[in-house]
């Protein structure tokens, strides 16, 4: 009898820590709502979503300071916003790590890198780091296109900027230019997962 | 066969710089460790994912640890010495472990072999570069993000992959679970 309550803990113990884990990988799916939020810019003001007003959807993209494929893309991004914000599309940029952990990617720090870089976007403090696990990111770079729907924000492409970090002018499929300029057509975006190496978030 | 006469080779070289490096600097102990990693680290094994496959596929009876990592990923770093126990504990026989670099490979010569050389990694390191990500990463494990680092584990049918870093304890715990 022993034996036996000895092994139903264990059991019990076990699927307690596979549900944990599943509950870890959770986050969004394609055609989910997104939750909007508030959170702090470099400039010190609060963003939302919902401030803009006229946008038809946003390039939510989870990227930092100290990640070198984060780096890598910055460019990019930048080109992604310029590109796409003026079509409705802005890019949202939310730097998702523990600045305690990661002490490069505090505020000041991030305010640093923004304006060395001259990014056109807001890049977002996760204070608290309460957003990212909704969304289910789990590394920087990590990209969310949504779209405006009378639903809300609705989740359309999740994954990476492209199919080549190491070298911008080798990049032979621009996942996420595809995904933009399909729902800009009204069409349904073909390829809606990628995915790509980046660095861990930082807790 | 080949490989055999090759590993012969390396030894007399690293013997015979041992014994050089032992003869002209007595005094430069440093010195010596680092001409005898340098023996080791001259040839990094770079490969795409064809080249990587056939180390997540070996069907012999040890269990194979394969740990994706980089040089400038923080938390990699810090389990790397967790990882290199069990290399030193099992000598390669019961458990291996493949520390694959997804290094830069602009930096495979500026940072990852000096890096290999300077923490004397003995565990073989072998460099990916396959730019195509999307397609490999579910090859490792259809449930990986990309996320590093990031391990697999496996011995014969028996396969688990986490993205997540590890502590001492929680990776000999693991461990066991696989060589009993």
């Amino acid at each position: 009898m022993k034996v036996f309550k000895t092994l139903l803990g264990v059991v019990a113990i076990f699927a307690t820590l596979s549900f944990a884990n599943l509950n870890d990988n959770e986050g969004y799916d394609i055609g989910d709502i997104a939750t909007d939020f508030s959170l702090e810019n470099i400039d010190g003001k609060m963003v939302s979503l919902s401030d803009y007003k006229n946008a038809k959807g946003f390039i939510v993209i989870f990227t930092c300071n100290t990640c070198p494929y984060a780096v890598a893309y910055e460019d990019r991004i930048i080109e992604l916003d310029k590109k796409f914000a003026s079509l409705g599309y802005p890019v949202i940029a939310i730097m998702p790590n523990n600045p305690e952990v990661q002490p490069k990617d505090s505020m000041e720090d991030m305010k640093a890198r923004a304006k060395a870089k001259g990014f056109t976007f807001p890049y977002l403090m996760d204070a608290g780091q309460k957003i990212y696990p909704q969304y289910g990111a789990t590394k920087t770079p990590h990209v969310y296109i949504l779209q405006k729907t009378n639903k809300g924000n609705q989740v359309k492409y999740i994954g990476a900027i492209d199919d080549n970090y190491q070298d911008a002018s080798a990049v032979q499929v621009k996942y996420v230019e595809n995904a933009i300029d399909a729902l800009l057509k009204g069409k349904e975006v073909s390829e809606t997962k990628t995915r790509a190496i980046g660095c861990t978030i930082k807790v | 066969m080949f490989d055999l006469v090759e590993d012969l080779f390396k030894r007399t070289l690293f013997i015979g710089i041992l014994l050089l490096a032992g003869f002209s600097c007595n005094d430069k102990k440093e010195n010596m460790a680092q001409v005898a990693v340098n023996a080791q680290t001259e040839e990094l094994k770079i490969v795409d994912f064809e080249g990587l496959k056939p180390y997540l596929n070996k069907t012999d009876d040890k269990t194979y640890i394969i740990n994706f990592w980089a040089t400038w990923c923080a938390p990699c770093v810090k389990e790397l010495p967790y990882f290199e126990e069990i290399t030193k504990q099992y000598q390669g026989k019961e458990v291996e472990v493949i520390l694959v670099s997804l290094d830069f490979p602009r930096q495979f010569e500026s940072k990852l072999k000096p890096f290999i050389a300077d923490k004397n990694l003995q565990s073989e390191v072998i460099a990916l570069n396959d730019m195509d990500m999307n397609s490999w990463i579910p090859q490792v494990d259809e449930s990986w993000s990309g996320a590093i680092p990031a391990t697999l584990i496996y011995r014969q049918g028996k396969r688990q992959f986490f993205e997540k870093s590890f502590s001492k304890q929680e990776l000999q715990t693991l461990l066991k679970q696989f060589i009993n």
